[in-house]
């Protein structure tokens, strides 16, 4: 590459004061175009949103706009079914994350290991990651519908199911259908942060520690989680952030049924916007909702800086 | 310290198989199900695989259905998005890499906030900002609502690839007289051709799955992504189970080539970046 040998040097004072200007300039130029699109598509529609839940906003009803104060907090202070969708976003969290966690993690440790057909294996088991959502969704829906999928006949056949029903209809075992799904569309995630942290563990470290007659297990508690800990740490905690959002398979499974076992604090919020469309009611549910993420992420930052202190 | 006995070696290849079977059978039942013939779809209902094989499901839905026009709609909106996105979190990847610059904390920080909240919040003012805009039901619009949700994203990504590349280099080629652009786009940029392409992967595949701004800002047909399209399919001929999945088949098909293409360059682009901070 040629570069012109003397475009660098400034040739007069006028020309140094526009280099310096224009050096001053240029990291604002490269993200210009990034910032602008972030505050018109994000930061105001969500502070419009905000205002939205103080607002009596209905799509098809051209007279709605008006402020109607804490009105919509009082009728949701009442809502039985923000309550349990409330609880369902636990367990449908909870479960989640920690199912794709464990077997994500174990993943990881069986592919850090050196195999012949580990680069085929591994593109074969990070596959699910690719597939679309809402395909995803609707085709663990079809595996457990007993007309057209194997899995009810299965459990019917290892005897624990009665006969070959669709678990998406039966409000006791409902929320498994996305969870189950959940998991397999997030094992992948999990392996692929998790393998890339184990690859950055210097390997003599394991030599030195076998070499002093540290066992398998020995090695796995004092090397390979202590150098884990962090990026476990942020990953479980993006992760459960992003999933107690994440509404896509319950919307495309079971619409937050039946019986609203399903609905989630996400899917309840989509439900009232899409099909209510009650854009004031649903505001105020999503302002409900940021207020508690923003409490479980300072709660972690607060435990962080706790646990920090005391190392 | 491979000292693994012959018995662990079995039970880590049968654990990698457990975990292929498991990856790979709902998208094989999926394959089964779309070239099942409609006469076997019940009697053969949890046979493996079908004793006939037909296409006729793919025939139908790629000539006698809208399918083929919301492929295209994805297409276009997932390639635009992934082209756009890719092009300015360069930049800005670039910026937050390579400057120290006042207010650079707050950006840092306003692209974490965006990765926090739930973007569900969004589909209702973003539906009412967009409407008088004449940007709702249309493939514009999305391309700019996917562009802005992708690009905190990928910004952070194309970051952790520029911090790879020594500085070095650039500062060599500024000595030479030239300019940081000129050294990001002919140095730098031809460099962090494996990040680029992870980045279009990682843009393409969120952008093709994306389905509920797509349910609120699209009705009706012509404007359809392929989510939107499959789930008023469903929700229509449910069914129709041969077309449903051969319709899904097809969906799968540019996100798993994509996947394929740019899967090598995942743990091998993050444990760089891991290596180095």
């Amino acid at each position: 590459m040629v570069f012109d040998a003397t475009a660098g040097f400034p040739e007069s004072r006028r020309r140094s004061l526009v280099d310096r200007v224009t050096r001053q300039a240029e990291p604002y130029l490269y993200t210009a175009p990034a910032l602008i699109l972030i505050v018109t598509i994000m930061l105001a529609p969500l502070v419009l949103g905000l205002s939205y839940a103080f607002r009596d906003v209905h799509l098809l009803n051209p007279f709605s706009g008006g402020y109607v104060g804490l009105d919509h907090f009082r009728t949701l202070y009442d809502d039985d079914n923000f309550y349990r969708a409330l609880r369902n976003t636990l367990w449908w969290t909870g479960a989640s994350v920690l199912l794709q966690f464990v077997f994500g993690l174990i993943l990881a440790l069986l592919l850090d290991r050196p195999f012949a057909g580990r680069a085929i294996a591994q593109a074969l088991v990070f596959l699910p990651w690719a597939v679309p959502t809402f395909l995803t969704g609707l085709n663990w829906a079809w595996l457990f519908n007993p007309v057209i999928g194997p899995l009810p006949h299965w459990l019917y056949a290892l005897g624990l199911m009665n006969e070959p029903a669709n678990i998406l209809s039966n409000p006791q075992l409902a929320m498994w259908g996305p969870i189950i799904a959940n998991v397999w569309w997030g094992i992948p995630f999990f392996a692929i942060t998790l393998l890339a942290a184990l690859q950055a563990i210097p390997r003599d470290l394991y030599e030195a520690a076998a070499i002093d007659g540290a066992g398998a297990f020995r090695r796995f508690t004092s090397i390979t989680l202590p150098f884990l800990a962090p990026t476990i740490a942020i990953t479980v905690l993006l992760r459960t952030v992003w999933i107690s959002n994440f509404a896509d398979l319950i919307i495309v499974m079971t619409s937050g049924g039946p019986a609203d076992r399903t609905q989630i604090v996400a899917s309840y919020i989509f439900t009232q916007a899409f099909r209510a469309l009650d854009f004031g009611y649903a505001s105020a549910i999503a302002l409900v909702l940021l207020v508690l993420l923003l409490a479980y992420s300072m709660l972690i930052v607060m435990l962080r800086q706790v646990l920090m202190d005391r190392a | 310290m491979n000292s693994y006995s012959t018995f662990g070696t079995a039970l880590h290849r049968l654990a990698i198989l457990c975990y292929v079977l498991f990856a790979l059978f709902p998208l094989f039942w999926l394959l089964k199900v779309s070239v099942t013939p409609n006469d076997l779809l019940y009697s053969e209902g949890v046979r493996m695989w079908p004793s006939r094989m037909s296409f006729e499901h793919f025939r139908f839905v790629l000539a006698h259905s809208a399918f083929p026009v919301f492929f295209r709609n994805s297409m276009i909106v997932a390639g635009a998005t992934a082209v756009i996105v890719t092009l300015l979190a360069s930049l800005s990847g670039y910026a937050l890499s390579r400057f120290t610059f006042r207010g650079k904390y707050w950006l840092v920080a306003l692209m974490l906030l965006t990765q926090m909240f739930p973007l569900v919040m969004l589909v209702a003012p973003i539906f009412k900002m967009l409407s008088p805009l004449g940007l709702t039901n249309s493939l514009t619009g999305l391309v700019v609502v996917y562009t802005a949700f992708n690009i905190p994203f990928a910004t952070f990504l194309m970051q952790s690839f520029f911090d790879g590349i020594p500085k070095e280099l650039e500062e060599a080629a500024k000595i030479d007289g030239a300019t940081q652009f000129m050294a990001f786009r002919q140095i730098v940029l031809p460099l962090t051709l494996p990040g680029i392409a992870a980045t279009l992967g990682f843009v393409f595949t969120a952008a093709w799955s994306e389905l509920l701004f797509a349910l609120m800002l699209i009705s009706g047909n012509s404007a359809a992504t392929f989510p939107v399209g499959l789930l008023t399919f469903v929700s229509k001929f449910s069914v129709d189970f041969g077309q449903m999945m051969a319709a899904g088949v097809l969906a799968l098909i540019p996100a798993c080539l994509f996947f394929l293409f740019i899967q090598r360059y995942l743990v091998q682009g993050l444990t760089a970046g891991a290596v180095k901070g």
